[in-house]
């Protein structure tokens, strides 16, 4: 241990997505000592795959649109359990955040009078629900995540951010009082580890989709910075809260974006009926996403799915022609015809809903500072923790994230922690320093898996976790399948623990990496887990049979839990916006 | 029983004095899988098989590789584009130097990337929203900025292996017009000076193994062209 290196910067950044990189970006401009840690090269970060675009309310599509607007549809989004402090930041900064986009290169789509081309996402209104279908969704083409992270990538590269790439990030360091003062890290082509101590620890590793068999998400997404949280002994948000997108490719899982449905597209039924103007007559497939995916279960579990198992519906595009698809669907049509073997413009794609994004995550404020809530509901500031992106809970999506505001939540709160951060250091940030038995502690999941001799192999502990997700936590969920879905996963904690790593070489051993994710899965599972049977209501995604209604006296709470304890807690969500009214919680159609 | 012949590269830096071919056997039940698929089977029966991978749908550029002679992503090529006679052989994108298995040393590509200055530049003061930019001008990008990275394209090129560290590549090449191209650039003279040179763009013979590999469909040879044409203008 005495002969590990130690690396030393103001700021470390664990994760090279579109949070990380704009988080990085601020504070390289400021010329602070800062690296971006990535388990991959940071374009191939899951940030790429995002389509559809990044909602805001920059006024180009209609002139007249109002952030206020956008505040008000993702609060009702959320089912009332965003932060209205949080969603006002958001819905305030957003157009500053997008216009640096546009300036530092991002290839947006056009309108003819040469502003950014936005098109209508799903529960999107104008003037507060009452003026219909906003369009509000700023895109390039189909492929905003990938123009996105690689403009983000270029002005990193500008401004000379160091980047530590394919190093992967094992547990954090904390000091004697609990402060987070670095973290241990695995440089995955030469298999070293080294400590690296950092003022700042900014987590911004993205989601943990992978925990159900079916997801939309990255094989990356392993919820890396959710797990070392968790294990430091740090509680976790409104966990319970899963998306499941309405348009998964049917079989591979793979995403296609709300936007077809934004430029006109919808779905049908086997008996080709547009069934959403049953479940929403208004925005009929522009619902909010947890109603257009329980729609389309309702309608498999009523026995109007289609195919030789009943198990899917269609997304029907052929009527937009080859001109709307080939301009603003390209991505689309290529994914369907190399996954569903369907050319859209000439028959419906299959598609299922499908696991997509982790509304949970580290408790925050605006600033990305991780919060401590105590057993009493006190809030306390983690030194030292910050937490941006699909990781971090501030929470502006509650219990259901709506269309495109993944991206700007991205850069809007990336770019806040990085200013903080930076106003921090100038101030003067002091820590006491870590010592050998603080990082000792950090080291030890990785010995472990070292040391394995024998054992259960992480391919099929990981397939167990998944099964068990899918079947017992998905769309629906019932109190005993939720029941049983704990007592498997603690058993499987149980033997993931005594799990075994065959290959123990040092260079580019990536079977090392997907053992030490298997033990992060495996956090975020049990967390997810413990919340959703805890929380007794519906609430935006998270919906029971059992208590199939909204309970607004016990529950317009987030959820916290506590992984010490493994115990579930309330925490108050905020109702406070500064510069407009709160939006009163009502009850919630389309 | 439905067997797959699969035909790996392999080296191992700590154990291996030189890479050679290892050879698998997987059962596909007939299924027309994807090549990643076959390699995720391949791991579960010798784990220590190293490779890239991420998005698993051709957007993140992580799994480029070699197969059956033509580099292209696991991840979006079906068995049935590629396997000849039962057999499927993989190997690393050819001409840089490999890591491990199927994982290459993209330090020479990606420094070529960066060479070429990959972001935008605007000497003017940016106005309180976005630049304009009309819809004739955008379309001007579309088959250059969805470039991924993924290197299939550099390491075809004859001319990228002979000097990767002069010639910038069809890569790099590519993303250094998606910068000329737009017209909220203002570098246009200080990038073509940077280009300037018998090597950087020159180096191109016109081959089009980059054409015919991109898995993203997208034409180096013609934004190169477009550099020719642009460097002979601008010394005029």
């Amino acid at each position: 241990m005495s002969n590990m290196r130690s690396l030393s910067f103001d700021a470390i950044i664990i994760g090279g997505g579109g949070a990380g990189l704009r988080a990085g970006l601020e504070l390289a401009k400021s010329g602070k000592n800062t690296a971006v840690l990535s388990k991959v090269f940071p374009t191939r970060s899951h940030t790429v795959s995002a389509q559809g675009g990044i909602t805001c309310a920059i006024a180009s599509a209609d002139p007249n649109d109002d952030w206020r607007w956008h505040m008000y549809d993702t609060v009702k989004g959320s089912d009332y359990i965003a932060d209205q402090d949080a969603a006002e930041y958001l819905c305030t900064e957003g157009p500053k955040a997008v216009f640096e986009l546009e300036h530092m290169g991002l290839p947006f789509s056009r309108f003819d009078n040469g502003r950014i081309y936005q098109r209508p996402f799903g529960g999107q209104s104008k003037n507060f629900g009452e003026g219909g279908q906003a369009a509000r969704t700023c895109a390039a083409a189909d492929r905003t995540g990938h123009a996105l992270l690689h403009t983000l990538y270029q002005n990193n590269l500008k401004h000379n951010t160091t980047f530590l790439n394919e190093w992967y990030v094992v547990d954090l360091v904390k000091n004697a009082n609990g402060d987070v003062v670095g973290c241990i890290a695995m440089d995955i082509e030469t298999g070293e580890v080294a400590h690296i101590e950092s003022k700042a620890t900014v987590l911004a590793t993205g989601g943990a989709g992978r925990i159900y068999a079916s997801t939309t998400n990255a094989l990356i997404n392993t919820g890396d910075g959710v797990g070392m949280a968790l294990r430091a002994g740090f509680p976790m948000q409104d966990m319970e809260m899963w998306q499941f997108h309405p348009t998964g490719i049917y079989g591979a899982g793979t995403l296609v974006t709300e936007g077809c449905r934004g430029e006109g597209g919808y779905l049908i039924n086997k008996d080709g009926e547009r069934f959403m103007e049953r479940y929403a007559p208004n925005a009929k497939d522009l619902a909010s996403r947890d109603v257009v995916a329980r729609s389309m279960v309702m309608e498999i579990l009523e026995g109007r799915g289609a195919g030789e198992d009943g198990d899917h519906v269609f997304l029907k595009l052929d009527h937009l022609g080859e001109e709307v698809l080939g301009k603003r669907l390209p991505g689309i049509v290529e994914l369907s015809k190399t996954f569903a073997h369907v050319d859209p413009a000439k028959e419906p794609i299959p598609v299922v809903p499908t696991c997509h994004y982790m509304m949970g995550g580290v408790p925050t404020n605006i600033h990305g500072q991780a919060i401590m809530p105590d057993a009493e509901g006190n809030d306390h500031i983690v030194n030292g923790l910050f937490a941006v992106g699909e990781v971090a809970c501030v929470s502006v999506h509650g219990a259901n994230r709506l269309g495109g505001n993944s991206l700007l939540d991205l850069v809007v709160f990336g770019r806040s922690a990085g200013m903080f951060i930076d106003n921090a250091l100038n101030a003067g940030i002091d820590y006491l320093a870590a010592s050998q038995s603080d990082v000792e502690a950090a080291m030890a999941r990785i010995n472990r898996w070292n040391e394995s001799e024998e054992g259960e192999t992480v391919p099929e502990l990981k397939r167990e976790l998944q099964q068990i997700m899918q079947n017992d936590f998905g769309v629906f969920r019932k109190e005993e399948n939720m029941e049983e879905g704990v007592k498997k996963l603690a058993e499987l904690r149980g033997r993931i623990a005594k799990g075994y790593l065959p290959d123990k070489s040092a260079v580019f051993n990536t079977a090392r990496v997907e053992a030490l994710e298997l033990d992060n899965m495996m956090e975020v599972a049990e967390a997810t887990a413990i919340s959703a049977l805890n929380r007794k209501e519906s609430r935006g995604a998270h919906s029971r049979y059992d208590f199939p209604d909204r309970d607004d006296v016990n529950w317009l709470k987030h959820s916290v839990y506590f992984p010490v304890e493994k115990t579930l807690g309330k925490r108050d969500v905020n109702f406070a916006p500064k510069t407009v009214d709160m939006f009163e919680p009502k009850i919630r159609t389309y | 029983m439905s067997n797959l012949q699969v035909s790996l590269y392999r080296y191992n830096p700590e154990t291996d004095s030189a890479p050679h071919m290892e050879e698998f056997e997987v059962d596909t039940q007939g299924r027309d899988l994807m090549v990643l698929d076959v390699l995720h089977m391949v791991k579960e029966q010798d784990n220590s098989l190293a490779f890239r991978r991420s998005c698993r749908e051709g957007v993140c550029g992580s799994d480029g590789m070699n197969m059956n002679g033509k580099n292209g992503l696991a991840c979006i090529t079906p068995l049935s584009d590629v396997v000849k006679g039962g057999k499927l052989v993989l190997r690393p994108l050819p001409g840089l130097p490999v890591i491990r298995d199927l994982v290459i040393d993209m330090g020479l590509f990606y420094k070529q990337y960066e060479r070429i200055q990959p972001y935008l530049q605007n000497s003017t003061q940016p106005p309180s929203i976005e630049r304009l930019q009309s819809p004739e001008e955008r379309d001007k990008l579309d088959g250059l900025y969805e470039c991924i990275l993924c290197a299939c394209c550099s390491t075809s090129c004859p001319s990228f292996w002979w000097n990767p560290d002069k010639f910038v590549g069809p890569a790099g090449l590519l993303q250094s017009y998606r910068f000329l191209a737009d017209s909220r650039d203002t570098a246009t003279h200080e990038r073509l000076s940077e280009l300037d040179d018998p090597f950087s763009v020159f180096r191109c013979r016109g081959i089009m193994n980059c054409v015919a590999v991109c898995p993203k469909g997208l034409n180096p040879t013609r934004a190169i062209g477009k550099i020719r044409d642009m460097l002979l203008a601008d010394a005029t």
